[in-house]
């Protein structure tokens, strides 16, 4: 059976370990949905129409029973129903989650393509000013908060500049992908960053490693200049675990979106989330994560299978 | 005009090289068409050298800080190379010197097919086109005999053997015609048969094409067939250069003499020991088998066994050593863990009687290759000989500290090691620890899995003497597992023969050595290089050994034992 297959085998599994878990979670924070929902006048509720409440959303049932009713409804594609919003879950989170794939994507390409660059350049001249630049850089990257990032590129840009980032109403790519990217490329920026300065750091000590390799002598005996050495022989090396990075580094972008969607006042996945916690809106928080956990599993299916394109002795060994 | 003529050379390390030198004045000349066996222990600089020619030591961090290296190229302008540019020293590597290294397992680049690598220089060095290329790699794989070469070009190197990957080497190496080639110990992580098969294939595409040939070795007994002159470095000089015979039959500075007289070589079964063992039995071993499962498909199924070992028999005597002989894949490291029970058997007895040497609860004890891994770096070797004591449920008291010093100064090592680290030890050294470790437990049996593999030379010959004389002091019997002929020559009192999991011949080290019966011993012995084999012919017999893999259920055919003496038995072949 080949290994993409087997992958997705495990898939249920570890969405009901998901599932469980966020159900859980969810329900110990102290107070409820009806609450949350009425505000201050809950406390005009009778206790009648207050069970009532209860008993149309399902919440006077046992966690057992509800987990249950939730679960087998997710079984066959309803996620419930939105205290918040009134709307199936589904239908928020096909209408936010875009938004957050994006601003994902985006800051993966930005991170990728300036930490290898970077990192390669570093190796090649390690030791060297350059290096050490770059080294401070990576540390000042990975270590400084998202949120920092961003208010500072903000306080920057309207205060240093005077320009002021496009921050009114969002504008989808598909109606004008120029103004939809005027708006995303700062909060991209914020949470690439640490994922760049990762990526710088990852790929130079791997470079290095790699280039003390018997193989890379091998092709300097060949009398290869370094430039080819190092993008013919090392580069698809040093890239694996660069890949392997991506991969975990892609939850922590999805995590990361929460933060930055807020800074950047982004209607985003990350945002819904953070309002259904407040709210309570457990059917939506649920839904959400698990649906946040699916694209973590695809994403990282994907970068396994990339993994074995690109080193041939994973694609003999699952045979 | 020498094609090569190195004068002076000096070359360093690190941010000062001046200060940090490790080759010291080295001069030598290299005729087209000769070869040229630099020969040196660990660190004795011959390495550097002969990356330094083709300017690979920039690289790993070394500086040429004096003297030249003129090469004469083919339109006869003479070039230095230690003062070439990078830009020119890329014209020079691959086209003009090829050079194939020691480990041909990590030499290739994994994740590209060895067809890519070698049609890789092809388009650099000849401006062939894909298809070109292609063509051209096929039909170097062909050079090196490799069969089925068009098909071989697909495949990665984790696909190949040691061998085969050390033919994609030579064809790599040799794809432009280089004027020189420099091997830096081709063959020292191949088997000897393996070997004996690049060492035939270089004598060939040496007379085939007229290079010459920098052959870099630790092993004298290599260079006999391979060398028209010798160059013996110590400590980053020469100490002494000549044609072959000269150098071998009337070596004239001490430590060429050492290296010659001190130095385990392979002589027929000569030189092996005359003392004779007890008639005491510690060890019996009868129908041994270990066997590993195949697990396939998404269930891991069980579909059927590797027959790593298959009714190994054998017994040990006190003072006794038995050589277990073979390549690597024979099984025969497997064989030394079964009795040790670091791998489950899966069928046979293994009895050890216990003897004279004191009754330990732990009588078999093992030493294992690489001194390095097998000492933890952060325990003193204080509490490195206190643990088996700790694993046996002893505690560590006077008497116990007692007999550490007491073993490792018979081990030969100054007292005041106890408190000391292992990083503080030479390779030797650390081998000795390694030993009285084993020995603390007074055991009656020692397994040594290739014990002195990883160590220099000459340090080698020194802890096989300590070995024997610790055997007569305590009446140790040995269990000496290996895979150099020489090695076992001296040590072995008796010798099995292990071929694809089963013994094949067994009996006295001088009778079985000297007559071998079974084709593999004798194919073995054949490829075992000499000091009296000069320029010998190896031959070419790229068989493979056997798939061990079995469907469950497979009963193993038993060949029947001829004897040949009163202590010689080996398998019936097919």
């Amino acid at each position: 059976m080949s290994y993409p297959i087997k992958r997705l085998l495990v898939f249920p599994l570890v969405m009901l370990g998901v599932s469980v878990f966020v159900f859980i979670a969810i329900r110990l924070v102290p107070g409820d949905a009806i609450t949350a929902m009425l505000g201050t006048e809950s406390g005009l509720l009778t206790p009648a129409q207050r069970d009532a409440l209860s008993a149309y959303f399902g919440l006077d049932q046992n966690w057992f029973i509800q987990f249950w009713r939730w679960f087998a409804g997710v079984l066959q594609g309803n996620f419930g129903i939105s205290t918040t919003y009134g709307k199936p879950v589904m239908t928020i989170i096909w209408q936010h989650f875009p938004l957050t794939l994006e601003l994902a994507i985006l800051s993966m390409l930005i991170a990728l393509s300036i930490g290898i660059p970077a990192g390669i350049y570093a190796a090649a001249h390690k030791d060297r000013p350059s290096d050490l630049i770059l080294r401070i850089v990576a540390m000042f990257g990975q270590s400084t908060p998202s949120f920092v990032v961003g208010l500072l590129l903000i306080y920057l840009l309207s205060v240093g500049f005077g320009v002021l980032p496009e921050m009114g109403t969002f504008v989808p790519i598909t109606e004008d992908p120029l103004a939809n990217l005027a708006q995303m490329i700062l909060p991209a920026i914020t949470l690439g960053t640490a994922f760049a300065a990762a990526v710088i750091r990852m790929s130079r000590s791997t470079m290095l490693d790699i280039l003390q390799e018997d193989y890379v002598r091998t092709a300097r005996s060949k009398g290869m200049s370094r430039r080819r050495v190092i993008w013919r022989h090392a580069l698809p090396n040093a890239l694996i675990p660069v890949i392997t990075l991506s991969g975990v580094e892609f939850g922590y972008l999805l995590g990361g979106a929460v933060l930055v969607e807020q800074i950047f006042a982004l209607p985003g996945l990350g945002r819904t989330v953070l309002d259904a916690i407040l709210q309570r809106d457990y059917a939506l928080v649920q839904g959400s994560v698990l649906f946040i956990a699916f694209n973590f599993m695809i994403v990282n299916l994907l970068v396994d299978l990339a993994y074995a394109a690109l080193d041939p002795r994973i694609r003999f060994e699952t045979k | 005009m020498s094609l090569l003529s190195v004068r002076d050379l000096k070359v360093g390390f690190g941010p000062r090289p001046e200060e940090n030198q490790v080759v010291h004045g080295v001069s030598f000349d290299l005729e087209p068409g000769e070869t040229l066996a630099i020969v040196g222990e660990t660190g004795s600089g011959k390495s550097v050298t002969s990356m330094a020619v083709n300017r690979l030591v920039d690289f790993g961090g070394g500086r040429i800080t004096g003297g030249s290296i003129s090469y004469t190229r083919s339109d006869g302008a003479s070039l230095d190379l230690a003062a070439a540019a990078e830009s020119e020293l890329e014209q020079i590597r691959g086209r003009e010197i090829g050079m194939i290294f020691q480990e041909p397992m990590t030499s290739l680049n994994p994740v590209m097919t060895i067809g890519a690598q070698i049609e890789e220089i092809f388009r650099l060095q000849q401006g062939l086109t894909r298809a070109g290329a292609r063509e051209a790699a096929c039909k170097a794989l062909e050079r090196v005999r490799i069969p089925d070469a068009a098909r071989r070009l697909s495949y990665a190197p984790h696909q190949l053997s040691g061998g085969m990957l050390q033919r994609v080497m030579i064809a790599i190496a040799l794809a432009s015609n280089p004027r020189i080639l420099i091997a830096d110990e081709p063959t020292t992580a191949l088997d000897v048969t393996i070997q004996a098969q690049i060492m035939g294939l270089l004598a060939q595409m040496k007379r085939e094409t007229g290079t010459g040939m920098i052959f870099i070795t630790h092993d004298i007994g290599l260079v006999a067939g391979i060398a028209d002159r010798v160059m013996v470095m110590q400590d980053g000089k020469v100490v002494e250069q000549g044609p072959l015979d000269k150098v071998l039959d009337n070596p004239r500075h001490p430590y060429t003499q050492h290296l010659l007289s001190a130095v385990p070589h392979f002589s027929d079964g000569k030189s092996v020991r005359g003392d004779k063992a007890s008639p005491d039995r510690v060890l019996k071993v009868e129908d041994l088998s270990v066997r590993f499962p195949v697990r396939t498909g998404l269930f891991r199924k069980h579909t059927g066994n590797i027959h790593a070992v298959e009714g190994v028999s054998f017994e040990l005597r006190a003072g006794e050593t038995l050589g277990i002989v073979g390549e690597s894949g024979s099984g025969k490291s497997t064989t030394a863990r079964a009795i040790l029970d670091l791998v489950k058997s899966t069928g046979g007895v293994t009895q050890v009687d216990r003897t004279q040497t004191g009754g330990t609860e732990k009588p078999v004890q093992m030493v294992f290759q690489n001194p390095n891994a097998s000492l933890n770096p952060r325990l003193t070797v204080q509490s490195i000989l206190a643990e088996p004591m700790t694993a046996a449920g002893r505690r560590i008291d006077e008497e116990a500290v007692t007999r550490m010093e007491m073993l490792l100064s018979r081990v030969g090592l100054p007292a005041d090691s106890l408190t000391r680290y292992p990083h503080e030890f030479s390779g030797g050294q650390r081998q000795r620890v390694c030993i009285a470790r084993a020995l603390m437990l007074k055991p009656s049996v020692l397994v040594l899995d290739e014990a002195v593999s990883a160590l220099d030379v000459s340090v080698q010959a020194k802890v096989l003497d300590l070995l024997i004389d610790l055997q007569r002091e305590f009446g140790l019997a040995y269990l000496f597992v290996t895979h150099d002929m020489a090695v076992v020559e001296r040590i072995a009192h008796r010798i099995a023969v292990v071929y694809a999991g089963r013994v094949v011949e067994i009996g006295d080290a001088r009778e079985l050595l000297a007559n071998p019966r079974h084709r593999y011993t004798r194919q073995l012995i054949e490829a075992v290089p000499s000091l009296e084999r000069r320029r010998a012919e190896y031959s070419i017999d790229s068989r493979a050994m056997p798939s061990l893999v079995r469907p469950i259920g497979f009963t193993p055919e038993v060949e029947a034992w001829l004897g040949a003496g009163e202590d010689h038995f080996y398998r019936q072949e097919a």
